[in-house]
């Protein structure tokens, strides 16, 4: 079979070359990841008009062919190397017609690696309206490309593009541009002939960027340094004089192919709404407002079609307990796969929810006047000014929020925001902090309005975030980051959002969610069914044997016995045995066998804590029946001493531990699927759980 | 004078960069030797800044900002 031609979109940020690739895609794409970096890998097919197929790849935006990030030098490894998988048999350069000059920066640099190149030549319908005039045919033939006028946003010119895709050359046709060789005079000849290398500026860039390129051998590298060495060649300087000489032979180009009629019109409006949103008091107060927006929808709003997902398993679960044969098989599929399957379909209204929100803010604009107002606080805690979405998210659930940090450039500033977000007090959290609240704060007011037990709950909120601003400053100091942390951001011009990219995006990140961090998340939920469902040999039926003998079936009621039964059937099952192993580890910090038992299990998800609780003390296993629980625990005793378990030291201990804990499955496995790799979700586990273990310590330790 | 000592409201036309390798990124945007730049509001904490290069805004810290030498 004839592979399909390769087709990769090239362009600055902002040039709308995402929605030109989802017009030409649609929903026949698929994310992935390039291998080390943290930008998704958008790959997709497109039909051209006489019904031949060709791959579409997506490159990450970026401004030269000099990566200033990780993410950047996707580009150059996938252009240079001809080996690379995703090497592209023609490009098509999005250009933004509204910043010709810009965009044709990086053309002349991608021009002159002499791939066979296309010129789609964006928001031609904005560039109109604000008054530039650009002669296309004469920018055509002075750069002897095609070049297409195309509105990707509104769907113009497509046709006239895949035309020109399909009648493009197999060679390089595009003029040279600047004079490479002079640029470094000898080195350019000397590389190209001993690395056998066509291209005199395919040589320069390999001069340049060698030691960074995955794909060039040791022994390559020694011998182009070798060369640089005796030509004394400064990267920097040669870097600087090609953008100068490249603007030279833009301004020629541009000389009688661009007119400016009037003064820009869209700029003036934009500033307009920039001095309202990004003012001293207003633009705070909307900002607010808009994060409190977020925030209600994601915690209040998401209630009710969560609710729907979990009511809808429990009843698929009751029924096909009903429908299906009696047996280990039925109880697998029900209880573990079922359970497992509810747990990742329950976060799809959150992450749907966040990501409109998310795609709206960046669609419009807006997303990088929040970096530019917030950017000077959040730099001093070693964030940065797009942390604060992920960060208000992480009070909702820090697993849409984790995903949304792919918004952050910068490499270090994503990765301290994805480690610090779950400590984040999430909503997971508040039904244990309401539990251990009840349990020991008394429900008294101070001061005729101050109530003790709200009181309580605000200082863990205020912890929460207190917390993961110190871990982040920390953070700041140890990780390290080769990539030079730079600011210079284009404020993009202020415009309507586009419906359809909002739909995607959100329709992208719940398909994602679902296949990728929901697979960890399902065998995690087995693991863990099974680990409290079974125990070693016969020793869960000898234990509900007991309360077979007469003298209980006849001071209890039935229902009573099966509650009984549930609870013995909990502690003599590996999870029991697992909590008993932890005992004396978590012993210091308060905590008997029977905690140890519910910090396993709601390793799931730390809300599980309150249901375990209710099993082990044998009460209606109901969320919504915590007043019995609380009966219960405050009632329990140690069987040793005789004393209370749940004192206010263990109270409070706990609720620190879950304060700090990575208790989330979902969390890690999301963090495994950004980060591509175990090694962060592992330092993050370990780093949480050992400041939850040493916090919980002192407050028990003290309060005793 | 370097960019970053001008008020919101005051331009002036780049001359040189004080660090090569900041130069590199800043030309790369556009802000070229000769080019007019115009600063047009600062962020509320006092940094970064927001100005207009060849058509378009960037925004850009104070630190950045004083490696421009404006004419």
């Amino acid at each position: 079979m004839k592979c399909d031609r390769k087709i990769a979109l090239v362009g600055n940020p902002n040039s709308g070359k995402s929605t030109l690739f989802n017009i030409l895609t649609g929903l026949n794409q698929k994310v992935g990841n390039f291998p080390g970096v943290t930008v998704d890998k958008k790959l997709g097919h497109c039909r051209l008009l006489d019904e031949s197929r060709i791959q579409v790849i997506d490159l990450p935006g970026t401004y030269s062919l000099y990566p200033k990030s990780k993410d950047e030098r996707i580009v150059m490894e996938a252009l240079l190397d001809k080996q690379n998988a995703t090497h592209p048999d023609v490009i098509i350069f999005v250009a933004d017609a509204t910043n010709l000059r810009r965009s044709l920066l990086l053309y002349t640099q991608v021009a002159d690696l002499k791939i066979p190149i296309i010129i789609a030549l964006n928001m031609m319908d904005l560039a109109n309206k604000s008054g530039i005039e650009i002669a296309v045919d004469m920018l055509s033939h002075k750069l002897g490309v095609q070049v297409i006028p195309i509105s990707a946003s509104h769907g113009q010119g497509i046709d006239h593009l895949k035309q020109a895709i399909q009648y493009t050359s197999e060679i390089p046709v595009q003029s040279d541009t600047i004079q490479v060789k002079e640029l470094a005079p000898g080195l350019v000849e000397k590389i190209a002939e001993e690395m056998n290398i066509h291209e005199p500026y395919s040589a320069l860039q390999l001069a340049h960027q060698y030691d960074q390129l995955n794909f060039v051998s040791s022994e390559d590298r020694d011998r182009i340094r070798a060369i640089e060495e005796t030509l004394s060649f400064h990267s920097q300087k040669v870097q600087a004089a090609e953008i100068i000489a490249r603007y030279n032979f833009i301004n020629d180009v541009l000389f009688d192919t661009l007119k400016l009629k009037e003064g820009a019109k869209r700029e003036t409006i934009s500033n307009r709404i920039d001095a309202v949103l990004t003012h001293k008091v207003f633009g705070f107060v909307i900002f607010f407002a808009v994060l409190f927006l977020i925030f209600q929808s994601i915690f209040s709003w998401s209630a009710y079609p969560m609710d729907l997902i979990k009511e809808l398993f429990i009843w698929l679960g009751d029924t096909g307990h009903q429908l299906l044969p009696a047996g280990v098989l039925t109880d697998l599929l029900m209880d573990g796969v079922l359970a497992g399957l509810s747990g990742v379909l329950v976060f799809i209204p959150q992450i749907a929810l966040l990501f409109a929100f998310i795609s709206i803010l960046e669609d419009t604009g807006y997303m990088s006047r929040v970096t530019f107002m917030m950017d000077k606080i959040m730099r001093k805690v070693g964030l940065n000014g797009k942390s604060v979405i992920p960060l208000i998210g992480g009070f909702a659930c820090a697993v849409p929020s984790i995903m949304s940090t792919r918004n952050i450039e910068n490499w270090k500033d994503r990765m301290i925001t994805i480690m610090v977000t779950p400590l984040v007090s999430c909503s997971a959290r508040l039904p244990v902090y309401t539990l251990l609240i009840s349990l020991a704060v008394p429900n008294q007011t101070i001061f005729g309005f101050i109530n003790m037990q709200g009181l309580v709950l605000m200082a863990m909120y205020v912890l929460s975030i207190v917390s993961a601003l110190m871990v982040a400053w920390l953070m700041k100091q140890i990780v390290r980051s080769r990539e030079r942390g730079y600011f210079i951001m284009e404020l993009p011009v202020y415009r309507m959002p586009r419906w359809d990219n909002v739909l995607l995006t959100m329709y992208q990140k719940v398909r994602t969610f679902v296949f990728e961090a929901g697979k960890v998340i399902i065998a995690v939920s087995i693991i863990l069914w099974v680990l409290a469902s079974y125990g070693p040999a016969n020793s869960q039926e000898q234990a509900e044997r007991v309360y077979q003998s007469p003298a209980y079936t006849q001071k209890y009621a039935p229902q009573e016995i099966e509650r009984l039964k549930a609870s013995a059937r909990l502690e003599y099952s590996y999870a029991g045995i697992l909590g008993r192993v932890i005992e004396p580890v978590i012993k210091p910090l308060g905590f008997d066998w029977k905690i140890g038992i519910a910090l396993i299990t709601s390793f799931a998800a730390r809300e599980v804590f309150v249901g375990t609780m209710a099993v082990i003390y044998s009460v209606d296993a109901d969320d919504s029946n915590t007043e019995s629980v609380l009966q219960k625990m405050r009632s329990a005793k140690n069987p040793d001493t005789g004393l209370p378990v749940f004192t206010t030291a263990v109270a409070f201990s706990l609720m620190v531990f879950y304060a700090f804990a990575m208790q989330c499955m979902s969390t890690m496995a999301v963090v495994y699927r950004e980060t591509k790799s175990w090694k962060w979700p592992a330092i993050q586990f370990g780093y949480m759980t050992g400041m939850a273990y040493f916090a919980s310590l002192l407050v028990y330790q003290l309060l005793k | 004078m370097k960019l970053s000592q001008l008020e919101p409201g005051q331009s002036g036309i780049i001359k040189e960069f004080t660090d090569v390798e900041m130069s590199i990124k800043l030309m790369e945007m556009g802000c070229l030797p000769g080019e007019p730049i115009r600063v047009e509001r600062i962020a509320p904490f006092g940094d970064p800044m927001a100005i207009t290069v060849s058509g378009y805004q960037l925004s850009l810290r104070k630190l950045e900002a004083s490696t421009i030498i404006l004419r």
